[in-house]
């Protein structure tokens, strides 16, 4: 296998914490483009291994790599600091809580790292946080503070925000999860907008009928693994395995 | 109650008064400079700073200011550190809030959500970027006012030094009450100017608190 083709490629993930192993030797890859669904029970792995994808819980054992380099490179303090820096300007990460910098404006959100890390200007960082707000529908609340907004508003200004940097790869980790129901919907709209520009997204999601409309291949987890994979259609209608048929029909049973 | 006598020695009293000012702010720079010191090696990467860092609070955080104030003045000689009363004052309070103060800013610094830490870092900002872009401006806002507890309480102990008589407020009084017989009257001048002080200082705080605050 040539592996200058796969886009992102998890190489027999492993993690533990102590004896309590949560992933274990878990490998996927990702294409360019692609829509990747993650679903599963709470304690399954499946934010364990999307946090892995950046770095930000780390591996105990495999490999991660994005677009041909390898994330997590066993280097000194140092180095491994620039470097990890340099790959997470690359991916885009959405939190379930956000995670906006409260005493900043939407603009500053949006600004801040793109002005630290890429030099752009004051006037260009404007500019630009302005087309990401308007983007996801939010350019008359730009001078707005996070406690002045609604959670689907925080949640699109933190989309924006990972935007910014112009990342290769989306992570999102239970984005829709903390919010009202009828504030998931703009949010999901806005994930829809950016499939249909073809970015490349992780998206780990309790929310199955969104999983099914835009995910091109999903994956449900369950103890640590990667129980079964495949076209939403497949997963959703047809499952081959026992553990994610109950799943599914646990899960969907709750949601009723 | 005399009011004739506190009348009369009450502007000795007021210029003791300036010493307890000069001796809190100069404690409380002090103390500040090593509370950020301390929060600096109580939050770093390096084991062994950490434990220098836990090591300075727990050691003047667990032992009486007026000891440690004692071994300075009198036994620092003994080992060659020749102070004057003032110095020895100063020095001693300040090492004292200072420990007090490594707690209460590193308090307010780890009360900021992991998840803003986490965000920070995600879009590529380093250790050094994220504390101060994003941390410390957060925990600046949580620290000014348990800072001012313990800059009320550092004020106070200013009193102790009388022990290692520096003229401030406390050891005015009490030269005033070994001319006089009036210990009433002298102890109550000392305690409203010290009253007064306070009042200020917390003027100030809750002045600097509204200041860092936003909406």
């Amino acid at each position: 296998m040539n592996e200058q083709t796969k886009f992102v490629e998890i190489r027999h993930a492993q993690k533990s914490y102590g004896d309590l192993e949560v992933l274990k030797d878990i490998s996927l890859t990702v294409d360019r483009g692609q829509i990747v669904g993650i679903i599963g029970s709470s304690g399954s792995g499946k934010s364990t291994l999307l946090r892995a994808i950046n770095d930000l819980d780390p591996l105990t054992g495999g490999e991660v790599w994005l677009d041909g380099v390898q994330v997590n490179k066993n280097l000194p303090y140092r180095k491994y600091e620039k470097h990890i820096n340099e790959m997470r300007q690359q991916v885009g990460m959405v939190f379930q809580h956000f995670n906006l910098f409260p005493h900043m404006t939407a603009r500053e959100n949006v600004t801040m790292a793109p002005i630290m890390l890429k030099g752009l200007s004051k006037a260009e960082a404007n500019k630009l946080a302005e087309e990401q707000l308007d983007e996801v529908g939010l350019l008359e609340r730009i001078d707005y503070y996070p406690s002045q907004l609604s959670g689907g508003q925080k949640q699109r200004v933190a989309i924006a925000r990972a935007l910014a940097m112009k990342p290769k790869l989306m992570l999102f980790d239970e984005a829709t999860s903390a919010l009202d129901p009828e504030l998931v919907e703009e949010v999901n709209l806005v994930m829809k907008k950016l499939a249909e520009k073809h970015m490349t997204m992780i998206i780990v999601t309790h929310e199955m009928d969104f999983a099914s409309s835009v995910c091109d291949r999903v994956l449900f987890m369950d103890q640590g693994v990667v129980v079964e994979e495949g076209p939403p259609e497949v997963i959703f209608k047809n499952p081959k395995q026992k553990r994610t048929r109950e799943f599914l029909r646990k899960h969907l049973a709750g949601a009723k | 109650m005399d009011f004739e006598l506190m009348q009369k020695v009450y502007p000795f009293f007021l210029e003791a008064a300036w010493v307890t000012i000069l001796l809190s702010v100069l404690t409380a720079i002090l103390g500040l400079t090593l509370g950020a010191l301390g929060t600096f090696a109580r939050l770093s990467r390096f084991v062994v700073l950490r434990a220098i860092g836990a090591a300075y609070v727990s050691v003047f955080r667990g032992t009486p200011a007026l000891i440690q104030l004692f071994i300075l003045y009198f036994g620092g000689p003994q080992i060659g550190i020749q102070l004057d009363a003032f110095q020895a004052g100063v020095i001693g309070l300040g090492i004292n809030a200072g420990a007090y103060m490594t707690e209460t800013i590193r308090g307010a610094i780890i009360s900021i959500d992991k998840g803003q830490t986490e965000a920070a870092r995600t879009l590529g900002l380093s250790r050094w970027q994220t504390m101060y872009k994003v941390i410390l401006p957060q925990s600046l806002r949580l620290m000014v006012r348990p800072l001012g507890v313990n800059i009320n309480a550092l004020i106070k102990a200013t009193a102790l030094v009388a022990a290692i008589s520096v003229v401030e407020l406390t050891y005015t009084a009490q030269r005033y009450i070994g001319s006089t017989y009036k210990p009433f009257e002298m102890f109550l001048l000392a305690g409203v100017l010290y009253m007064i002080i306070i009042y200020v200082a917390g003027r100030g705080v809750t002045w600097l608190d509204r200041k860092v605050q936003i909406t």
